[in-house]
């Protein structure tokens, strides 16, 4: 029998590359402080286990989960208000688009100043970096639903609130989806730039802790682990959305 | 059944009418086919006809009483099938039922099971619209336009995207399904020939805006076949039509 491919194998060769020169660049330049080596971040994060999964990784996953949470419930309702109301929209649309243009992470050291050291000046962040996809692409999903079936709803004599659990909410999912797939990283990384910029504990805290040590491997490792628990939830995300879609491409 | 009075409509925004004092009038139990050129206005008709489009003026009544009283007075089938995707074929047959209302979910799935029968498609109620053929849409559509309780049918060109031999054996196919439910049909097709072959009636739009239809009834008696279309005075018959379209291009 002829083997399967495994489809992933090009990606993971290429990484293994990567590391292979990352490895060799890390001994030549041997400076740990500057360019510390994949197997001495791998050391580091074994060495600082306890700290790291005990009091970081919680202290980031809770900014994450809140914030993820105020940003899903913030942009399917603010979609979900556009989508009623034409008036909403054109007053709300813009100025979410707007808001893109802030600088966040100028802003968070103000948020500081407003929350003071508590997770909430962290969410503020991870919010502000998330609802703006979410906002967008639910939003897309309600409006690429076909006005062929919604009138085809109306000559069944479906009213509106019919119309939209029947119909558009099945037809947004896909799109809900895809948006929680950017929100995801997004708001980890929200989160810990949050951290970083002013906090007592956190993954982002720890990393800046580190540099401030000139502890090369030791600011790399919690971001290894930041990636890692991106990646590890947006796996879970793809998990669900393929047993509730069904039907996606169709 | 369907009676358009003095009926006259403009898109916003557009000096002409499409329609301009427009009467006509399906009967009861009959196959009516509308045919015309494309932009013609002919799907404005139905729009009107199925309520998602109000006329300016003129009255358009459905069993004798005006559709602005009414609720659910037909059943409109559109060109693609929309069928939701989200859906199995038996959940999207239960969608009409589930807007209606006031069924149990016994009596729902006895229904739905009854008209996937009367229309082919037992085995399916279970599968995706897209495991379905072209043809198998279509009738998994019709099954749900039955299934919205009405009595008139306005089926919008249902098997225009569909390959020649699919096309073919639906219209067959349709034409037993109308024998046998006895439901009021109003086709809209741009195709002569599919017109001759299912109605007892074909109605020309020939001029835009519309101020009449012109009525032209089949002199062919059921059943109904391919060789029947084969007929001189039918030929004749579709030359003529084909020559009333051709005016307005």
């Amino acid at each position: 029998m002829k083997k399967r491919k495994n489809p992933y194998l090009p990606s993971a060769l290429l990484v293994a590359l990567f590391l292979i020169i990352w490895q060799a660049a890390a001994m030549g330049m041997n400076a740990a402080y500057i360019l510390p080596s994949p197997v001495q971040v791998l050391q580091r994060l074994w060495e600082l286990r306890v700290p790291l999964f005990t009091a970081h990784l919680p202290a980031t996953m809770g900014v994450t989960l809140i914030g993820l949470g105020l940003s899903l419930a913030l942009g399917v309702g603010l979609a979900l208000l556009m989508d009623v109301s034409p008036t909403a929209e054109k007053a709300l649309y813009p100025l979410i688009v707007a808001s893109q243009t802030i600088p966040t992470t100028a802003l968070a050291p103000l948020f500081v100043l407003w929350f003071g050291y508590t997770i909430w000046s962290k969410v503020l962040v991870t919010v502000l970096m998330t609802f703006f996809p979410i906002v967008i692409t639910v939003f897309d999903g309600f409006r690429a639903v076909k006005t062929d079936m919604i009138d085809l709803m109306t000559t069944f004599g479906a009213g509106k609130w019919q119309i939209f659990r029947k119909l558009k909410l099945p037809a947004a999912m896909p799109y809900f989806f895809s948006a929680l797939k950017m929100a995801v990283p997004l708001s980890i990384i929200g989160a810990a730039i949050g951290e970083w910029l002013g906090a007592q504990e956190g993954l982002g805290y720890f990393s800046r802790r580190m540099m401030t040590q000139l502890d090369g491997a030791g600011v790399f490792a919690p971001i290894l682990l930041l990636s890692v628990v991106a990646m590890l939830l947006v796996g879970v995300v793809s998990l669900i959305e393929k047993r509730v879609i069904k039907w996606r491409g169709e | 059944m369907l009676r358009f009075e003095d009926v006259t409509f403009r898109y916003e925004g557009e000096g002409a009418p499409m329609l301009e004092g427009l009467s006509f009038h399906v009967a009861r139990g009959e196959f009516v086919s509308l045919i015309g050129a494309s932009g013609c206005g002919k799907s404005t008709i139905f729009r009107l006809a199925s309520g998602l489009l109000q006329p300016a003026s003129g009255k358009i009544c459905a069993g004798g009483t005006d559709i602005a009283q009414q609720k659910r007075w037909c059943g409109y089938m559109p060109q693609s099938d929309l069928l939701f995707p989200w859906r199995t074929v038996g959940q999207n047959l239960r969608l009409p039922l589930e807007i209606r209302g006031g069924f149990t979910a016994e009596e729902m799935e006895d229904q739905i099971t009854d008209t996937l029968k009367t229309v082919g498609l037992a085995d399916c109620r279970d599968k995706r619209p897209g495991e379905l053929s072209g043809g198998m849409r279509q009738r998994a559509a019709f099954a749900r336009t039955l299934l919205t309780g009405s009595d008139l049918l306005l089926l919008d060109e249902p098997f225009s995207a569909l390959d020649f031999l699919t096309r073919v054996s639906m219209r067959e196919w349709l034409l037993d399904q109308w024998e046998r439910s006895g439901k009021t049909i109003l086709f809209i097709t741009h195709d002569v020939e599919e017109a001759l072959f299912l109605s007892g009636r074909v109605l020309v739009a020939a001029q835009r805006p519309i101020r009449e239809l012109q009525s032209v009834p089949v002199p062919l008696s059921a059943p109904r076949t391919m060789e029947s279309l084969a007929a001189p005075e039918i030929q004749q018959l579709k030359n003529h039509l084909i020559g009333l379209l051709r005016k307005q291009v």
